[in-house]
């Protein structure tokens, strides 16, 4: 860790990052009041991410030193009033930067004045200083609740339908996969019966989908940490109750026992699902997942040029715990030292560090807590381990890679030497996908 | 007048300094004209985001190769930086820099409590710890808005951490409030650069120019050769010590005269080293007027004349052909200031026809306070007026509502998620990101090759016109494309 607390080699960003949270829900568009260089460096930052009305398109009140001195509340005013002139869409969230938070303007009660009239807007405090973008995925999704969802509660009665759930799992952008994976969780639970809100990403229902939370028998949580605040949130406000998962669910160990999980909740929630079929779902995709692996065991047990023995992960808690699990035991690839980079908060830590351990009885896997990734780097640099390595991490981890002379996967962000569309890698074939990618990349150095 | 003033810490801003614009509507030639006469800014009632000049500074300092780049302010204020890693370590071949080094870009990581008792000291013990992690020759810290608000003394800190570790750490102002223009990000950067880093010269030498750039290609050590002078690029790829004698070249040229306009011109009045006469030469009328000058000030008008005379032999003929192909066709342009009136030269010389234009900014005057420096005005004088021509920072709405209007042949684009709003409303569109690509008798030819390829192959936009995805309301597209700007009927 950094004696002075700085950052190196960001592979997160701050609070107003979290304007990728709206960017995700169809047709919402973020309304920024702050500096003007705040959506570019958020743009700059997730890359291609702009989506409906993100990157650009997204009106800004661009806090001049006139903002500064005298307060932007009337200039918010205009800015609002000419969104709903020049763009069409269906919710607004007004995020502040560090400009309004240390000017103290008033948002709250100007958005409250627009709400009055029954637009569909919902502000949020996103100062930078305040709190990473991990953090405030919660912030934001939290205030839609509480501020539009809400408006909705008298034709969305709490937990009204039995075997509706929603799912809080990617943090849209921050997780590169988080599409595919949001949409592959959304076919997996309709396998085991459950119908589930994702709200984020083109198979979500967008700001309709988002009225209907309430409705939800209980609650979905796939994460270390980031979103839990959402599920403690809607506990309160709606009496759901929540099953956490702590890691992401890659291939078909953590898979299935992420839907066994699921199935034995929403059944103990009171859920009507056909508990047999159910089970039956989760064998059949275990058995299609299994025939790959069956079928590929000989090419990983012989392959007599060399393949990767050992990785490293530089990535968030989900990712690292999860990799970790599915490459030792589905894959054959033994995980060292491994860096988590999210800035996790330390009450989480231990829970992170019991779950990672829990993935071997009879080894170690080294764990660092580093947001300053440049410095975890400085660790990975001394460390040299015998057979190929393998480094999954962002963009930022490539020359550190050629300098080790090891394989590098990029899995996470920034990412600018690799696009990702609808790819997963959450569920079973999330898990054939991630072993794709490793081989697609080790077998290219044959040339 | 222009106030370049190296006694003090903080650039003034372009608005101040050279009463540069964001916000304009009618064409070039008035606007050339008020640029004489005193220009007066108008403001949107509706915006969309800009840019700030914080990550202008860090392209003119995270490219330097043996400095590391402190942002001083909360994570997010340094998150785009990474985009300059990618470029430095994908173009260093361009520069043969063989062995590109990894960028060392920090975040002082400012947080609440750090907003509210001042971040010095958190400054202060990164720039300590910066240092023994990189051991850079120089180290530039970025202020930030969360920073500049909270009245952190970050020159005082820098100058302590100078005194106490031995190599230059300079304090770059770029706060992203203090400006509407983010090119003054460029002259933050240099203005710490010049006041930290350049030395008074020991000598003049005869063999090298300074060519202020970005990243492009290395067209001028050919261009030089044959006046035996070699190319100094700064300030990307160049390194601490190559800055610091950059003081002792004949001469100073311009990529970009929006760009490298203030270090021009602090050189030459601070550090006695002249810059050409002449704006970058794009187009042939200022590509013979720059190389004449460039012969000029060397003294080696002979070899000027002899340039120009083989150049223009191999390639009008050239360019000729792709007039007669281009003759005709209709282009709007969206870059930035200087070099979006070069590009408008070069399709002027190419033959088409420009039906208007959204320029990020306009400054009516360089720092150099040098007519013979202003693109804009070379354009119209050798290749007429441009109608539509607007000044518009990246203001998606208004480019969305133009383009929706003039439906050009070709859209041409300088900066990043603009060809977006050609593509979606089916026009080729064509961005280059070697800004030396045009330059040049060669260039236009090279340029003009680009521009029948982009018009030719149309299928992608066609087929993307059909799906697009346009959150512009239909209201707004019926409007008048400049109805939010002071003046235009909006409120």
């Amino acid at each position: 860790m950094s004696k002075a607390g700085l950052i190196e080699q960001e592979r997160y960003t701050c609070a107003i990052g979290a304007m990728q949270t709206v960017v995700a829900i169809p047709k919402a568009v973020p309304i920024l009041h702050s500096g003007p260089g705040c959506g570019e460096m958020i743009a700059g930052f997730f890359e291609r991410s702009t989506g409906y009305a993100g990157g650009y398109t997204s009106p800004c009140t661009n806090f001049s030193e006139k903002e500064v001195v005298f307060g932007g509340i009337n200039r918010l005013r205009d800015i609002i009033n000419n969104s709903y002139k020049v763009l069409d869409t269906d919710l607004q969230v007004v995020l502040t930067g560090c400009t309004a938070g240390i000017v103290g303007d008033d948002v709250d009660s100007l958005v409250f004045e627009f709400a009055d009239e029954g637009k569909p807007i919902v502000s949020v405090e996103t100062a930078g200083f305040k709190a990473t973008n991990y953090e405030a995925h919660s912030l934001v999704v939290n205030a839609i609740i509480d501020q539009y969802v809400s408006r909705f509660e008298s034709d969305n009665k709490p937990k009204s339908e039995k075997n509706t759930v929603n799912l809080f799992a990617s943090i849209p952008y921050q997780d590169p996969f988080w599409k595919g994976n949001l949409a592959e969780y959304k076919r997996l639970l309709a396998g085991i019966g459950l119908k589930a809100n994702v709200l984020f990403g083109p198979e979500s229902g967008g700001v309709k989908e988002w009225q209907t939370i309430p409705r939800a028998a209980f609650n979905i949580l796939v994460s270390p940490w980031y979103g839990k605040e959402i599920a403690d949130y809607l506990k309160t406000k709606y009496g759901q109750e929540y099953t956490w998962f702590h890691h992401i669910p890659i291939g078909a160990n953590q898979t299935e026992a992420f839907l066994t999980q699921v199935l034995e909740f929403a059944i103990q929630e009171g859920a009507e699902v056909d508990e047999r079929k159910a089970r039956e779902f989760i064998k059949h995709e275990s058995r299609v997942y299994y025939e790959e692996i069956d079928n590929l065991a000989t090419f990983l047990l012989e392959f007599r040029y060399g393949l990767p023995n050992h990785v490293h992960i530089l990535h968030d808690a989900g990712y690292v715990v999860a990799l970790s699990k599915f490459l030792l035991h589905e894959v054959g690839i033994i995980p060292k030292e491994q860096f988590i980079t999210d800035a996790t908060p330390e009450k989480y830590q231990e829970a992170i560090c019991d779950d990672l351990k829990s993935t071997s009885d009879k080894r170690q896997i080294p764990l660092y807590f580093e947001p300053d990734a440049g410095n975890a780097q400085e660790i990975l640099r001394k460390i040299q381990h015998k057979g190929r390595g393998l480094i999954i991490g962002s963009g930022w981890d490539k020359e550190l890679a050629k300098e080790k002379g090891y394989d590098f996967l990029s899995a996470a962000i920034p990412s600018p030497y690799r696009l990702i569309l609808t790819s997963n890698y959450a569920g079973f074939t999330g898990g054939l996908r991630v072993i794709e990618d490793i081989y697609h990349i080790v077998l290219s150095t044959y040339a | 007048m222009s106030k370049i003033n190296l006694s003090l810490p903080e650039v003034q801003i372009r608005e101040i300094r050279i009463n540069s614009i964001t916000g304009y509507q009618g064409d070039a030639k008035e606007l050339v004209i008020a640029s004489r006469e005193g220009l007066k800014d108008k403001e949107r009632s509706f915006s969309q985001c800009l840019g700030c000049s914080t990550s202008k500074a860090a392209c003119m300092t995270v490219l330097i190769q043996d400095a590391a780049v402190i942002s001083h302010g909360p994570v997010g204020c340094a998150s785009c930086l990474h985009e300059y890693t990618f470029t430095y370590r994908v173009n260093s071949p361009l520069r043969d820099v063989m062995q590109p080094t990894p960028r060392r870009i920090f975040s002082s990581n400012l947080k609440e409590k750090d907003t509210v008792y001042g971040g010095n000291m958190k400054l202060a013990n990164s720039i300590r710890e910066v240092y023994e992690r990189t051991n850079a020759n120089a180290i530039f810290v970025l202020t930030t808005c969360a920073a500049g608000i909270i009245g952190d003394d970050v020159e005082g800190v820098c100058q302590e951490a100078e005194d106490e570790l031995g190599i230059p750490v300079i304090a770059i102002f770029c706060e992203g409030f203090k400006s509407k223009v983010w090119t003054t990000g460029f002259d933050a950067a240099y203005h710490g650069i010049a006041r930290k880093l350049i030395q008074k010269p020991r000598k003049r030498r005869t063999d090298l120019i300074n060519v202020i750039n970005f990243w492009g290609s290395d067209v001028f050590s050919d261009w030089f050769a044959p006046f035996d002078v070699k190319p100094n690029y700064i300030t990307p790829y160049s390194t601490v010590k190559g800055l610091k004698y950059a003081s002792e070249a004949a001469a100073t040229v311009q990529a970009c005269s929006t760009l490298g306009g203030y270090l021009g011109a602090v050189l030459e009045r601070d550090f006695g080293v002249p810059e050409i006469p002449a704006a970058p030469p794009y187009g042939i009328a200022q590509t013979d007027r720059w190389f004449r000058a460039l012969g000029k000030i060397l003294k080696k008008e002979e070899i000027a004349e002899k340039i120009i005379a083989e150049k223009k032999k191999k390639y009008l003929p050239k360019i000729e052909n792709l007039r007669k192909k281009l003759k005709g066709k209709t282009a709007y342009v969206t870059a930035g200031a200087a070099h979006g009136h070069a590009l408008l030269s070069v399709l002027g010389e190419l033959g088409l026809k420009t039906c208007g234009a959204a320029i990020f900014h306009h400054d009516p005057i360089y720092d150099s306070r040098r007519l013979e420096n202003d693109q804009l005005a070379q354009h119209v004088s050798d290749y007429g007026n441009v109608t539509n021509f607007n000044v518009c920072n990246k203001q998606e709405f208004e480019l969305v509502n133009a383009l929706n209007r003039i439906r050009p042949d070709i859209l041409i684009a300088r900066h990043g998620g603009m060809t977006l709003w050609g593509a979606k409303l089916g026009i080729p569109s064509l961005l280059i990101g070697d800004e030396h690509f045009a330059m040049g008798y060669e260039g236009l030819v090279q340029y003009g090759e680009r521009l029948l390829e982009a018009i030719e192959n149309d299928e992608f936009v066609k087929n993307l016109k059909k799906h697009a995805i346009n959150p512009y309301s239909k209201w707004w597209l019926e409007q008048p494309p400049y109805y939010f700007l002071k003046g235009g009927g909006g409120k």
